[in-house]
């Protein structure tokens, strides 16, 4: 087991260093109009030096006037001792910007995961239980638009119902105006209540995935024989379902639970950004649209570290399991 | 001869033999398939879905009168600033051609007349005079040493003053100095004809602010008033006649006039004083992109910002969004069973390489490197047709690694059958054995995961143009119509902008996943139904 796990650790590390290498060569084609920008307001500045030395000097300082290889080594030497840089847009060390958004991202993403756990488990089980039956085709079909809808959409009708027409939530932030007058208690249900219309985007855009997961988990040891067995010897149905189907679904459930833990971290773009969240997904939306090449470039690895963790646990989980796995 | 054969089959039924094909139904594979696929109710109404989207894309949109990107205008009365029109209070001068006035002359002229005292000298140091012709009129004289003493002096005229100004009876006629003055002359002295460039004129009062002259022949050549009237708008020519209205209306005191114009169309002018100051606004039929316009039998859905009628960009729309699904998908699809096969087919060091590339690209973060590549598309400012086509090879070089994977693995485990063995055994070509006999049997997975992909990369294509990263204007796509918005003003008021393309992408993408999920429970021989 102990190799079996090194060795999937040393192979995700190879693969994170041609990821990052891939995400490296990309950024640096990102057109460098901050540079430029910024560049342009130095030189008009009285008694500045002109533009090009000026480009010339912010390249250097940004670590943009190597070639690619060279530039991402140098890249790497800090990315390995934790030191990724400044952010150039947010004017701050790229891990203390992280550290104060990250943790939106996160609760945002627990509290839906919880959300989508407590729904998708039990209506993807009640749908296996009678294949075909009314109860199947409806939460097939909820799954199916679930997966299918896109989440501006959603978020946009959310809004247009719940904010505009019933005036029940602001339309996007994290706070309410009077917000600084707020005790404690209050200050936290008023950002609580701003996170609603965010969770249940992400909820019922992510929800359909995993409920057919489970149904199709399911299905598939309702027809195993070892259910026969169960049903055969005489026991009730609830029992079969509760103790013999439901232990054995839980198998593939959890490995898929343990590998999507490290994706509440990943912080949802698209929902973020449309509802002015301060997270992790937001902040990267506005980077990429300031060509803010450094904490594009950490969010990327970030992400890519997290998929490369989601495997991995969900690897380990699954061989933990199912020792037949480790073999190989 | 066929109708031989059916009355041959006609008349002997009974003959039939027990082993007879023809006694038992018998249904080929594909044909099992088929028939499970079409006793599923949702793979139906999907398969309906799509026909009908197809349909209203690529038929609708060449059979709408409208293009894509066909601008919409429409008129609407506005209440215009239209004219100006105040007493004159200073005194105006006509200057004689090739005079030019002192810079200060106003101001003298104003001194000049209340004090009676009609020498001075201007600012620049030069000695002018005024001399009065009657009420309020005043001719003004360059006073030009001759010699060296003071006496000697010569008075050249230079220009005419009053408190009237001249509207030409069309906008490219042109007044000469003689006609001012004696037109002016004639005004002071009360006489109601004069004579100038040796022609004959004659005046006739209008109100008690202007007068009209007119030439020998009764024609009208000119108008003075006391009013200064002036456009709001350069360049907008205001003839004696509304002149003569306005001031008309200012006597009277009247609030608003009708005034049929040269080309018929009736116009209503409101007056408003302010102050002794007059604005003339006028109700101007105005020609104004139709924006947001409310659906109606003209605009099935509406028009956009753009005044862009939106059924038929959502036509096109529905063109781009297909297109790119289908587009993708194939590549996809190509370069998945490719890699998948041979990584599947060969097996360990081949397959290790072959799959830690898979791992690579599926580990980097689609979403924001979409975006970097929109970013730096708008950066090189690429056509809207190149970035199409750039996006399909993006989402494509991307979304490979998923078929990749399938495709192995299921070629992993068909590798082991007897039947492969048999290839073997026949010295069957690697190639062939692949291709042939190893990918055919692959296809219905493959099917079932193109069927649901395309759904996934519509959606994707939707979220990176409504985030405008994707498709951009002039071409249409659903998401780049939903992209409105973010414009609170449109999510509020004008609904039906984006609705329909929402609820497009949702029918879309759900009928592909209904097809999807429809296929894989036909294609699976354990289902029973």
């Amino acid at each position: 087991m102990k190799k079996f796990i090194l060795k999937r650790i040393l192979i995700s590390v190879v693969l994170l260093f041609f990821v990052s290498l891939i995400i490296y060569t990309i950024m640096r084609c990102l057109p460098t109009s901050y540079v430029e920008n910024q560049a342009r307001a130095l030189a008009t500045r009285p008694g500045a030096k002109s533009y090009q030395e000026w480009v010339a000097q912010l390249n250097a300082a940004y670590g943009l006037d190597v070639g690619v290889l060279r530039g991402y080594f140098r890249w790497l030497a800090g990315a390995v001792r934790l030191d990724f840089g400044d952010s150039w847009y947010w004017n701050q060390p790229i891990l203390d910007k992280f550290k104060s958004v990250i943790w939106y991202s996160f609760f945002l993403g627990l509290v839906s995961f919880t959300l989508e756990m407590l729904i998708a488990i039990p209506l993807g089980i009640a749908a296996a239980k009678k294949q075909y039956s009314m109860t199947d085709y409806t939460v097939t079909v909820v799954a199916l638009i679930g997966i299918s809808l896109p989440s501006f959409f959603f978020a946009t009708i959310l809004k247009y119902i719940f904010s505009i027409k019933l005036g029940w939530f602001d339309l996007s932030g994290t706070v309410s105006r009077m917000h600084q007058t707020m005790t404690d208690a209050q200050k936290f249900l008023d950002i609580a209540k701003h996170m609603i219309l965010p969770v249940i985007t992400i909820t019922v855009v992510s929800i359909g995935g995993m409920m057919r997961y489970v149904r199709a988990n399911m299905l598939e040891v309702l027809n195993s024989d070892y259910i026969r067995t169960a049903r055969a010897k005489g026991l009730s149905e609830k029992r079969v379902i509760n103790h013999h189907a439901f232990r054995n679904t839980l198998i593939p459930i959890v490995t898929l639970l343990g590998g999507s833990l490290p994706g509440l971290f990943s912080g949802a773009m698209i929902t973020e950004q449309l509802f002015q969240i301060p997270g992790i997904g937001y902040t990267s939306y506005v980077s990429v649209m300031q060509g803010d090449i450094p904490f594009v470039m950490f969010y990327m690895v970030f992400l890519a570290v997290l998929t490369l963790l989601g495997n991995l646990i969900a690897d380990i989980l699954y061989a933990a399991v199912d020792p037949r796995v480790r073999v190989g | 001869m066929a109708k031989e054969k059916m009355e041959e089959k006609e008349i002997k039924p009974e003959e039939m033999q027990l082993d007879d094909a023809a006694r038992v139904k018998v249904l080929s594979p594909g044909m099992m398939v088929a028939k499970r696929f079409f006793r599923n109710r949702l793979a139906i109404v999907g398969m309906v879905i799509i026909i009908c989207m197809f349909l209203f894309s690529f038929l609708g949109g060449a059979l709408s009168p409208y293009s894509e990107s066909e601008v919409f205008y429409t008129s609407e009365t506005m209440l215009k600033d239209y004219a100006g029109a105040t007493a004159i209070d200073q005194y105006l001068f006509v200057v004689k051609p090739g005079e030019a006035l002192p810079k200060d002359i106003y101001s003298k002229t104003m001194i000049a007349a209340s004090t009676n005292k009609f020498e001075f000298t201007s600012r620049d140091g030069n000695n002018y005079r005024l001399e009065p012709l009657g009420e309020e009129v005043y001719v003004l004289y360059a006073r030009v040493q001759t010699g060296p003493k003071p006496k000697d002096v010569e008075d050249v005229e230079i220009a005419i003053g009053s408190l009237k100004s001249f509207t030409t009876a069309s906008a490219d006629m042109e007044l000469s100095y003689d006609f001012c003055k004696g037109a002016l002359s004639a005004l002071a002295s009360g006489q109601e004809s004069f004579s100038a460039d040796g022609a004959d004129y004659k005046m006739e009062a209008a109100g008690n602010h202007g007068a009209l002259i007119m030439d020998a022949s009764g024609a009208e050549t000119a108008f003075v008033s006391d009013m200064n009237i002036n456009p709001v708008n350069s360049g907008t020519y205001l003839s004696p006649g509304f002149k003569l209205l306005l001031i008309e209306m200012i006597e009277q005191e009247k609030d608003s006039m009708s005034v049929t114009e040269d080309d018929g169309t009736e116009a209503t002018y409101l007056l408003q004083n302010k102050n002794g100051q007059y604005l003339v606004r006028r109700n101007q039929e105005t020609r104004i992109i139709d924006s947001y316009a409310a659906p109606s039998p003209e605009h099935v859905f509406g028009t956009d910002g753009n005044g862009m009628d939106l059924m038929a960009r959502l036509m096109y729309g529905g063109r781009i969004s297909l297109l790119i699904g289908f587009v993708v998908i194939a590549i996809e699809v190509v370069i998945g069973t490719i890699i998948g096969g041979i990584a599947g087919f060969f097996g360990g060091r081949i397959d290790n390489l072959l799959m830690r590339l898979v791992d690579v690209i599926y580990c980097i973060p689609s979403l924001p490197l979409f975006l970097i590549l929109g970013s730096i598309m708008d950066y090189y400012q690429l056509p809207a047709k190149v970035r199409i086509y750039t996006l399909c090879v993006v989402l494509a070089v991307i979304g490979w690694v998923g078929i990749a994977r399938i495709v192995r693995g299921q070629i992993l485990s068909l590798r082991e059958q007897e039947f492969m063995i048999a290839t073997e055994a026949l010295g069957l070509s690697t190639h062939r054995r692949i291709f042939r006999h190893l990918v055919p049997n692959v296809i219905p997975q493959l099917i079932v995961f193109a069927s649901m992909g395309l759904g996934d990369v519509i959606l994707t294509e939707a979220t990176l143009s409504f985030l405008g990263m994707g498709i951009k204007y002039p071409a249409a796509s659903w998401g780049s119509i939903i992209n409105a918005v973010n414009d609170v003003n449109v999510m509020t008021n004008y609904v039906f902008v984006w609705l329909p393309a929402g609820m497009f992408i949702l029918l879309t993408v759900l009928a592909f996943n209904f097809i999807g999920d429809g296929l894989r429970d036909a294609f699976d021989p354990k289902m029973k139904r």
